[in-house]
């Protein structure tokens, strides 16, 4: 890379001149047949410039070479939908609400950086994340966080997750976004690659939607926000596009980047002013891949051409060089359409908010995308070379040599605990597993309040916002993801993610209407890890399809592995639902005494993958519970009938750890105790974990009417105890105090982190 | 009807809340630009939480020296009522409106949840509403929450009856004296960590017993 006052800079007309002069391209992730390509395109060699813009545009996270292929089922297997006002290829997908509202959410993962610099990798996750919704023209409303870390008392894990922890407090808390739920989950195989995941949400008029498209030659390209510094290059793109250990990792690892969240607060409340100022032509977030990525994606998504001066791009290092601008990943940056005529108006407008703002370059009808440093041209490209039609993969895929020696380890052989002293015993040991524990140290970090809409938020089954403040319409969101499922069956798995996600949403009374997917798997060059991906991505689209809600985006995370081990496949998927009340909601909660407990839907004797097993034996085999999607329609409808009708007064989904669980959690929720019968075998009624399954409270006088709407909707159902008392009391088995499970949940985790 | 500014800074996050607390109670809720050498008239004036300037230098630090802060201090010396929440407490003690300063809390870690407080002067004009030793449920979210000052300040705000509210479950950042508010020697000026504005509606807080605030400046304001 040629510094500015370096003779010799590559130019267009150089390359032109110089074709067989070595380049390093294999160093910035391009194989032989990749740069074979780009000759190809160019018909010549490519510049230094446009080097790096392609090899960071068709790197394995910006251009999804190895799972695009498969991803294409999202929208072939569709369901029919109205709702969608746009979809996947967008910055992210957004979802008609009603009333003229239309909501835009998407999750991503920010893994890779989490585990190299644990506080700022998590950080500028969210960062990320918000700009992504902030560029589709919504407000940001919102965050969640879905993380999974190695064993809770692992050293290692006490570096990572108060690390990450506190990044996304530092930055979600700063930006002013309220958290209103996620996941945390332990397992050894994420020891060596946490899993950081972060979703936003953001909410707009049907008339307020950007995309990310340079339209109208002649209009300027306004770079709005902080300056460029030599943060991470190839950060995010190259970082996330290999996986630690072995050979040759040490020079990228120090490539994470550094989050200024309150730039990003300026930078969220310009643009907004932008927007409502009707300035804005097309908009584009800076994110992975920094201006290579913008430009490309906004004239590729225009279908123009775009000249730019590179040496108009306000530096925070002047030497920086103009390969090293391209890829730079610095934060809280975004890239403006404006037409000339409003340019003076927009630069007042970022001038309020301290924000810099500099026009670099213009939209141009030439379809090609052109760049200059110094008067000289260095990139001259067709772009949608670099943002479309990048290398498509058919890895090959092979199901795991192992695959049917870990189905057939059924945990039926584990030993079980028979009799009440040890059933309690069973359930206040998973009661205070780090993976059910009480989550408080935690989500007492994250500000849940702010912004005033924030109607649910952890430990409820999903967060819950309010949109309109006058109609109460509102929007559900969860986040669920099982890779121990996963891994038995990444097809069944994949779908038990998106059921989970589609019940947590529905036991708060919303309609489940669309979802978002993060896809965290190892090397997409392992066949084995291959297989697995392909059957997640086909269970998912599959289930979408039965479930009648689209994918509307997501992201793509391989190479989640250390030393050659990979993650258990681990597809989390998000679910978002619109609650026409949210007055109406559902907690978890129970409350007044003597109200009917009621359980609804079929309970088998099913343990692969479980939370017992998991706990009790640090089992994982066998096959993970039955997957019944129209059963999770119908079970979905009457929540949401239940809860719109005022028959309800709690409901809770069964998942982990199934009814004992479930229980344990609706009476620390709500400060209020119960008394249950166990309706079949008493191990299996506490702890198996069919889907398809919840617990409600029925309003007194209401409990015929519940069981009547299960009856209409084929769900059944079964009265199992009333609420009331201190204490969880399990009929001729055992009683544990509200004291003594509130002890259990909430030691483990202030024991292990402080 | 009873007039309550809003001072928006660059990184102010509750002011929105701060006005839908105002307009709940049956004020209106005038919004205040940072930048403009103007307080718009109003009959009390809430600096909002958040994190103006990014918590730069010091909390409160860069805000305190934003030109509606001229207006601001004189007219609080001339006896306006302000209101300081959680970042807005901060800026308070910055200008020098408030003593002592808020600092990192005991345990290095942002705290956000639901606290206590006691009602410990019931008459200044955001919280006549209240009744002397009245314990409400209201919400605290922040990093730099812990009350300091030397031994002679702290002396001083208990003997005269400065110390608006403190936390009564517990403390939860260190404060010294447990001390959640307190205002100046004059009353009119109050600072408080805690977020009365986010227990305005059970629907989306822990209740409604920060309304008591609101609706007393607006009483404050009917009276005067």
């Amino acid at each position: 890379m040629r510094r500015p006052d370096e003779p010799g800079l590559d130019t267009v007309a150089r390359a032109a001149a110089t074709p067989q002069r070595p380049q390093p391209y294999a160093e910035l992730g391009l194989t032989d047949g990749e740069y074979e390509r780009v000759r190809g395109i160019l018909g010549r060699r490519p510049t230094d410039a446009e080097l790096a813009i392609y090899s960071v545009m068709w790197s394995e996270h910006c251009s999804y070479k190895s799972s695009r292929v498969h991803l294409r089922q999202f929208a072939e297997k569709a369901p029919p939908t109205e709702a969608l006002l746009a979809g996947i290829g967008q910055n992210a997908g957004v979802v008609d609400i009603g009333q003229g509202y239309a909501v835009t959410f998407k999750i991503e993962s920010h893994n890779h950086p989490s585990y190299v610099e644990p506080f700022q990798g998590a950080a500028t996750g969210v960062g990320g994340i918000v700009r992504d919704i902030l560029a589709m023209g919504a407000r940001p409303v919102a965050v969640m966080d879905a993380l999974r870390f190695g064993p809770a008392d692992a050293p290692d894990t006490r570096r990572v997750l108060p690390g990450v922890v506190g990044g996304i407090s530092f930055y979600g808390n700063c930006l002013g976004l309220p958290n209103i739920g996620g996941e945390l989950a332990f397992d050894p195989c994420y020891a060596g690659n946490p899993l950081v995941n972060a979703l936003c949400v953001g909410v707009m008029r049907h008339s307020d939607l950007k995309l990310a498209a340079a339209t109208g030659p002649g209009n300027k390209v306004v770079l709005i926000g902080s300056r460029t510094g030599p943060d991470g290059i190839g950060g995010a793109s190259v970082l996330a596009s290999a996986s630690f250990g072995g050979t040759g990792e040490g020079a990228k690892r120090p490539s994470v980047q550094v989050g200024d969240p309150f730039m990003e607060k300026l930078l969220v409340e310009c643009c907004l002013q932008l927007y409502a100022a009707g300035l804005v032509v097309g908009i584009q977030d800076l994110g992975a891949a920094g201006v290579s990525c913008a430009t490309t994606e906004l004239a590729a998504g225009g279908g123009t051409g775009l000249r730019v001066s590179l040496d108009a791009v306000p530096l925070r290092d002047a030497a920086l060089g103009p390969a090293e601008i391209l890829m730079s990943e610095s934060q809280e940056r975004m890239m403006a359409i404006v037409e000339p005529a409003g340019v003076g108006r927009c630069m007042q407008i970022c001038a309020t908010w301290d924000v810099p703002a500099t026009v670099i370059g213009e939209v141009t009808g030439t379809g090609r995308l052109e760049m200059s440093w110094h008067g000289e041209q260095i990139v001259d490209i067709p772009p949608a070379s670099a943002a479309d039609d990048g290398p498509v993969y058919h890895r090959s895929a092979q199901r795991p040599a192992g695959q049917d020696k870990l189905a057939a380890d059924d945990p039926a052989a584990l030993p079980r605990p028979a009799g009440g002293p040890g059933l309690r015993a069973a359930l206040l040991a998973m009661l205070a597993s780090p993976d059910a524990a009480d989550k408080t140290w935690v989500t007492e970090q994250y500000d849940r309040y702010v912004r005033g809409d924030t109607v649910l938020a952890p430990p409820q089954d999903a967060g819950l916002i309010r949109v309109d403040e006058r109609t109460g319409l509102g929007v559900a969101l969860a986040t669920d993801g099982n890779g121990r499922y996963a891994l038995l069956d990444p097809y069944a798995g994949a779908q038990h993610g998106l059921a989970e996600a589609y019940r947590n949403v529905a036991a708060t009374g919303a309609r489940p209407l669309a979802v978002t997917n993060c896809m965290n798997f190892g090397s997409p060059e392992d066949p084995a890890v291959m297989w697995q991906f392909a059957a997640a991505v086909r269970g998912l689209a599959d289930a979408c399809a039965a479930l009648g809600v689209p994918v509307t985006g997501g992201n793509v995370s391989f190479y989640n592995q250390t030393c050659g081990v990979a993650i258990h496949p681990t597809p989390v998927i998000g679910v978002l639902g619109v609650h026409d009340d949210v007055r109406r909601r559902l907690s978890i909660g129970f409350g007044a005494a003597g109200a009917s407990v009621l359980l609804l839907g079929r309970t088998a004797a099913e343990f692969g993958g479980s939370l017992w097993a998991h706990v009790a034996h640090g089992h994982v085999g066998g096959r993970p519970p039955a997957v019944d999607l129209d059963a999770e329609r119908r079970l979905a409808a009457v929540l949401a009938a239940g809860a719109a009708g005022g028959l309800l007064a709690a409901a809770h989904d069964l998942s982990d750890g199934g009814l004992a669980l479930a229980l344990a959690e609706c009476c620390l929720a709500g400060g209020a105790g119960c008394a249950v019968t166990l309706p079949g075998d008493p191990f299996t009624s506490l702890f198996s974990e069919s889907a398809a399954r919840a617990v409600v409270v029925a309003r007194p006088g209401s409990e015929a009417a519940v069981t009547d709407l299960c009856a209409e909707h084929g769900i059944a159902v079964a009265v199992i105890g009333v609420t009331g008392g201190a204490s969880l009391e399990v009929a001729g088995l055992f009683s544990i105090s509200l004291d003594e499970l509130a002890a259990a949940h909430r030691q483990t985790l202030p024991a292990i982190f402080g | 009807m009873t007039r309550v500014g809003v001072i928006t800074f660059p990184g102010s996050l509750d002011d929105g809340d701060a006005a839908r607390a105002v307009r709940r109670a049956g004020g209106e809720p005038v919004r205040l630009w940072h930048a403009d050498h103007d307080l718009r008239g109003v009959d009390a004036v809430i600096l909002p939480g958040g994190f103006s300037y990014g918590d730069y230098l010091r909390c409160g630090a860069i805000a305190r020296f934003s030109p509606v802060m001229t207006e601001l201090v004189s007219a609080a010396r001339a006896g306006l009522p302000v209101l300081g929440i959680c970042n807005g407490f901060q800026i308070l003690c910055e200008a020098h409106l408030l003593p002592g300063a808020l600092t990192r809390n005991a345990g290095l870690r942002f705290v956000s949840k639901d606290v206590r407080l006691r009602i410990e002067n019931a008459g200044t004009p955001w919280t006549r509403q209240y009744a002397e030793g009245q314990e409400i449920t209201v919400v605290l979210k922040s990093g730099q929450g812990g009350y300091v000052a030397g031994p002679a300040a702290l002396a001083e705000l208990g003997a005269r009856g400065r110390v608006v509210a403190r936390y009564a479950g517990g403390n939860p950042n260190g404060s010294a004296g447990d001390i959640a508010g307190i205002c100046n020697q004059a009353g009119n000026v109050v600072g408080l960590m805690p977020h009365p504005e986010h227990a305005i509606d059970a629907l989306t807080g822990p209740g409604t017993d920060g309304l008591g605030f609101f609706s007393s400046v607006l009483l404050s304001a009917a009276r005067a």
